[in-house]
C-alpha cells in the first residue's frame, strides 16, 4: 500500500479557510443569492473580482511561472468547502478547476495566466454530468472552423472563452462572442447551464482534448466532493441550531429522540465524507497513485450524503423549509445537481469496480 | 521527564538482564513491569515511569524486535483496559500494589460484573444488592454478559449500597473475588451458538471493605472511569483497505464470479464505498490523535463499523446462495478469543449482530453523539430525583 494520505487541515489551510469564509460572510448572504437566482445574470460577478483578484483563488492550481499561485488541490478542495456552504454563485469550480486542469494538460499560454488571474473566465464546454473517462459530445471540425451545438456546459453563461472539443481529437479555445450562448433553465440556480451554438467559429487549437478532458473532470469530480462536503456540513449546522431553538409541544424540537438519531447520524455521514474528500484532495495534490480509486470512493460517497443532508433539513425545517425565502432549496437544488455533475454516484461505482477489481457479472 | 532515548535505553537494559530467548515468559514479563516498561504512563513502581502515554510505543516496537513475549491483551483486555485505570485512579496505595501487577502480566484474569438482566441500557437502575455487616459487605444478584467470568481470578463489581436514594447515587464499586463459593458462573450460550458470555450469580458473598473502590455511594462515578476507557481503544488503529468485513466477502467475489447478481453488485460496491469511507475516517482520527488535536469522530466510530459489518455480512450469506443455507459448526464452545473472520458467513452475520449493542447500543451512542457533539437537548429524566426502590421494574 501507497503511503498514507494527509487527511488533515494544515495551519495555512485554515487560515485560508477564515479568509474565504469571512469575505464570503461579508458578500455572499443567502438573501442576496436568492434575489440574483431570479435575474438573468445568476452570477455573482463582485463576488468572483474579490476572489479572484482580491484573493488570487482563480490561479490556486496554476504554478507561478505561468501566473498562478502555485497552491495545490488541498487548498483549492477548503475553498470549495467555504463555496458549498454559501452555494456562492462564482464559476470557481468550472473556470478554477475544471477549465484550468484542462489547460495544464497541454500548451496553453497566456490563457492560462488569463484564468489564474480572473481578467478571464473559462467554460470546458462538456455536459457537467459527464465523468472522467466516458464518451462526451464533440462538434465538427470543418475549414478551420468549428460547427455544432453542446447543451448543459456550466457556467458558459458567464465564461469568455470556451474550451470546445472537436471531431479531429482537438481541445480548441473559442471566445465566446464569437458563439452562441443561450441560457438552459436549470435545477440549480447557482450553476446554470446553458447551450452552446458555434457556426463557423474561430478556434485556437490547445493540444489533444481526450487526456485534458480526462484530467479537468477527474479534477472536477475528486473536488466537488468538497463542495459538497462544505453544503452538507452548512446544512447540519443550520438544521441543528434550527431544532434547538423551534419549540413545540412545549419542548425545543431538537431533543425528540427521532429527530436526534436522525440528526447524529447525519453528523457521521458527513465526518466519513470529510475523510474521503480530504483524501481524494491529498491524493489529487501529491499525484499518489491511488487519486482514481480517491476519486471514484470521494465521489460515490459525497453525493447521496449531500442529497441526503439537504433533504433531512428541508424536512426538519417544516413549513420554513419548503419556502422561497429560506436558502435551503438552494442547497437541495446544488446537492441534487452535483449528485449528477462530473458523473453520478453509480458511475463512480462502476469505474471503481474497474479499479479495485469487483467486477459485473 | 522520561524521554524517548531514555525509555530506549531502559528497554535495552531489560533485553540484556533478561534475554527473551533464555527467560521464562511470565519471568520477563515481572522483569518487564518492575523496570516501569510495562505501561510507561503509569507511576513509578507501578509498571511505568510516568512518561507520555504516546511513548509506549517506542518500547513496543523495541521488544517486539527482540522477540520479547507479550501480555496477550486479547485475555485480558478487561483487567488492561477497564479495571486498571479504575484501580489506579480510585485504589488505595494498598491495592494498586496488590493487583496491577498480576493483571498485567497476565497471571490473573479480570472480568467486569456490571450489567443485569434488567439494567442494561439503564446500568444505573442496577438491583444487586451490598449490605454493610461488620467489615464486609455481604453481596446478592445476578449479573449477565459477564465475558471471561469463568477463567477470572477478579472482578471490578457495581453493587447498590442505599436504595433510598435516587439510582446515580445508591451504588458502590468493589473488587470481587470470583474463587468465593458464594459465585456461580454459567455459560450463556448465544446466538452463534457459542458461550462467549456468562449469567454470574451472587450468592451471600462477603467482600471485604478493604476491597471498597472510591467512597460508599460513589461507585457511579467511579464506574465513568471504567466505561470511559471502555470506548477509547478503536482510536488508535490503522486498518488497511479492505482490512474489515469487507475483505472475505471481495475476495469471495473475484474468486467465485458463478456467484455473482447485478443486485449483489450495486450492493458490494456501495458498502465496499463506505466500509473505505469509515477506513479513511479511523485513519483521519489517529492522524488526530498523533497531532494532538483529538476529534469527536470517535464516537462515531463504533456505529459506522456495527452498521457495516452487519450489512457486509448479510450480503455475504446471500451472495454464497446455496452454502449461505448452511452453517459451519453449531457446536457449543467456549472461546477465550472471538475470531470474526475465520470462520464462515453465517457465523459472521450472526456475530456482528451483536456488534449495535456490545459496548453501548447503537440507540445510546446515537443519543451520546446528538447531545455531547451537536449539542442536542438530553432526554426528558423523570426517574432524577426518585428513589431507586420506588422505580418501575
Amino acid at each position: 500500500m501507497s503511503a498514507q494520505p494527509d487527511l488533515l487541515y494544515s495551519e495555512d489551510e485554515e487560515a485560508l479557510r477564515a479568509a474565504v469564509r469571512d469575505l464570503l460572510n461579508d458578500h455572499c448572504d443567502a438573501a442576496g443569492v436568492i434575489a440574483r437566482a431570479e435575474t438573468d445574470a445568476p452570477h455573482d460577478r463582485e463576488l468572483w473580482k474579490l476572489l479572484a483578484d482580491g484573493m488570487g483563488l482563480a490561479g490556486l492550481l496554476v504554478p507561478e511561472e505561468q501566473g498562478g499561485q502555485g497552491a495545490t488541490h488541498r487548498e483549492v478542495a477548503v475553498v470549495l468547502e467555504e463555496l458549498g456552504r454559501s452555494v456562492a454563485p462564482v464559476p470557481f469550480l468550472t473556470s478554477a478547476v475544471v477549465a484550468t486542469e484542462a489547460l495544464l494538460a497541454g500548451d496553453a499560454g497566456d490563457l492560462l495566466a488569463d484564468l489564474a488571474s480572473g481578467r478571464r473566465i473559462g467554460a470546458l464546454a462538456v455536459a457537467l454530468n459527464v465523468s472522467a473517462g466516458s464518451a462526451y459530445k464533440v462538434v465538427r471540425f470543418e475549414d478551420g472552423a468549428l460547427h455544432g451545438e453542446l447543451t448543459g456546459i456550466a457556467d458558459a453563461a458567464v465564461a469568455d472563452v470556451l474550451l470546445v472539443p472537436a471531431d479531429d481529437g482537438g481541445l480548441y479555445a473559442v471566445d465566446a462572442s464569437a458563439a452562441t450562448v443561450t441560457p438552459q433553465v436549470s435545477l440549480d440556480l447557482t450553476r446554470p447551464l446553458a447551450k452552446v451554438t458555434l457556426d463557423g467559429a474561430p478556434g485556437r487549437l490547445l493540444g489533444d482534448a481526450e487526456p485534458a478532458v480526462r484530467r479537468a473532470l477527474r479534477a472536477g469530480a475528486g473536488l466537488l466532493a468538497s463542495e459538497q462536503l462544505g453544503l452538507a456540513e452548512w446544512t447540519l449546522t443550520e438544521t441543528v441550531r434550527y431544532l434547538k431553538e423551534r419549540k413545540q409541544f412545549n419542548r425545543p424540537v431538537g431533543g425528540f429522540q427521532a429527530l436526534k438519531h436522525r440528526l447524529a447520524q447525519l453528523w457521521l455521514e458527513v465526518v466519513n465524507l470529510r475523510a474521503a474528500a480530504r483524501n481524494a484532495a491529498d491524493q489529487l495534490a501529491t499525484g499518489g497513485a491511488d487519486a482514481d480509486l480517491a476519486v471514484a470512493v470521494a465521489q460515490a460517497f459525497a453525493a447521496p450524503v449531500a442529497v441526503h443532508a439537504a433533504e433531512e433539513a428541508l424536512q426538519l425545517h417544516g413549513g420554513i423549509g419548503m419556502t422561497w425565502e429560506h436558502p435551503v432549496h438552494l442547497c437541495l437544488k446544488r446537492a441534487k445537481a452535483d449528485s449528477i455533475a462530473y458523473g453520478t454516484a453509480g458511475a463512480h461505482r462502476a469505474a471503481l469496480a474497474e479499479l479495485v477489481d469487483l467486477q459485473a457479472p | 521527564m522520561t524521554d524517548a532515548a531514555d525509555l530506549r535505553r531502559r528497554t535495552a537494559e531489560l533485553l540484556a538482564a533478561y534475554p527473551p530467548a533464555t527467560t521464562d515468559r511470565l519471568d520477563f514479563l515481572r522483569a518487564r513491569f518492575d523496570a516501569g516498561l510495562a505501561w510507561v504512563h503509569y507511576p513509578e513502581g507501578l509498571g511505568g515511569l510516568g512518561a507520555p502515554r504516546s511513548l509506549q510505543v517506542v518500547v513496543d516496537a523495541d521488544l517486539e524486535a527482540e522477540g520479547a513475549p507479550g501480555n496477550d491483551p486479547r485475555r485480558i483486555g478487561i483487567g488492561l483496559g477497564m479495571a486498571a485505570p479504575t484501580i489506579l485512579a480510585y485504589g488505595t496505595e494498598e491495592q494498586k500494589r496488590r493487583y496491577l501487577r498480576p493483571l498485567w502480566t497476565g497471571e490473573e484474569v479480570w472480568c467486569q460484573l456490571f450489567s443485569e438482566p434488567g439494567a442494561g441500557s439503564d446500568l444505573a437502575a442496577l438491583g444487586t444488592r451490598a449490605v454493610r455487616e461488620g467489615d464486609d459487605w455481604v453481596v446478592n444478584g445476578q449479573k449477565v454478559w459477564t465475558s471471561s467470568a469463568h477463567i477470572a481470578r477478579w472482578a471490578i463489581l457495581i453493587a447498590r449500597t442505599d436504595p433510598d436514594v435516587p439510582k446515580h447515587r445508591g451504588i458502590t464499586y468493589f473488587i470481587c473475588d470470583m474463587t468465593d463459593p458464594g459465585i456461580e458462573v454459567r455459560p450463556l450460550r448465544q446466538v452463534t451458538g457459542e458461550a462467549e458470555f456468562n449469567e454470574v450469580f451472587i450468592t451471600d458473598v462477603r467482600i471485604p471493605d478493604t476491597r471498597r473502590l472510591g467512597a460508599v455511594g460513589d461507585g457511579w462515578k467511579v464506574a465513568q472511569t471504567t466505561l470511559n476507557n471502555e470506548r477509547v481503544a478503536i482510536g488508535g488503529m490503522r486498518l488497511p483497505r479492505e482490512g474489515g468485513m469487507i475483505g472475505p466477502v471481495a475476495k469471495t467475489w473475484r474468486e467465485r464470479p458463478e456467484l455473482r447478481t447485478h443486485d449483489l453488485h450495486q450492493r458490494l460496491l456501495k458498502l465496499w464505498v463506505e466500509a473505505e469511507a469509515a477506513r479513511l475516517t479511523a485513519e483521519r482520527l489517529r492522524q488526530q490523535l498523533v497531532a494532538g488535536q483529538p476529534g469527536p469522530e470517535g464516537a462515531g466510530m463504533k456505529l459506522a463499523f456495527a452498521r457495516l459489518n452487519q450489512e457486509i455480512s448479510g450480503l455475504e450469506v446471500e451472495l454464497r446462495g446455496e452454502e449461505g443455507l448452511l452453517y459451519d459448526d453449531w457446536t457449543m464452545r467456549r472461546p477465550e478469543l472471538v475470531d470474526f473472520v475465520g470462520r464462515d458467513a453465517g457465523y459472521r452475520y450472526l456475530r456482528s449482530k451483536g456488534n449495535s449493542i456490545e459496548g453501548g447500543t447503537t440507540e445510546v451512542l446515537l443519543n451520546i453523539v446528538a447531545e455531547r457533539v451537536l449539542g442536542l437537548p438530553g432526554e426528558p429524566r423523570t426517574d432524577k430525583d426518585v428513589a431507586w426502590k420506588d422505580l418501575a421494574r
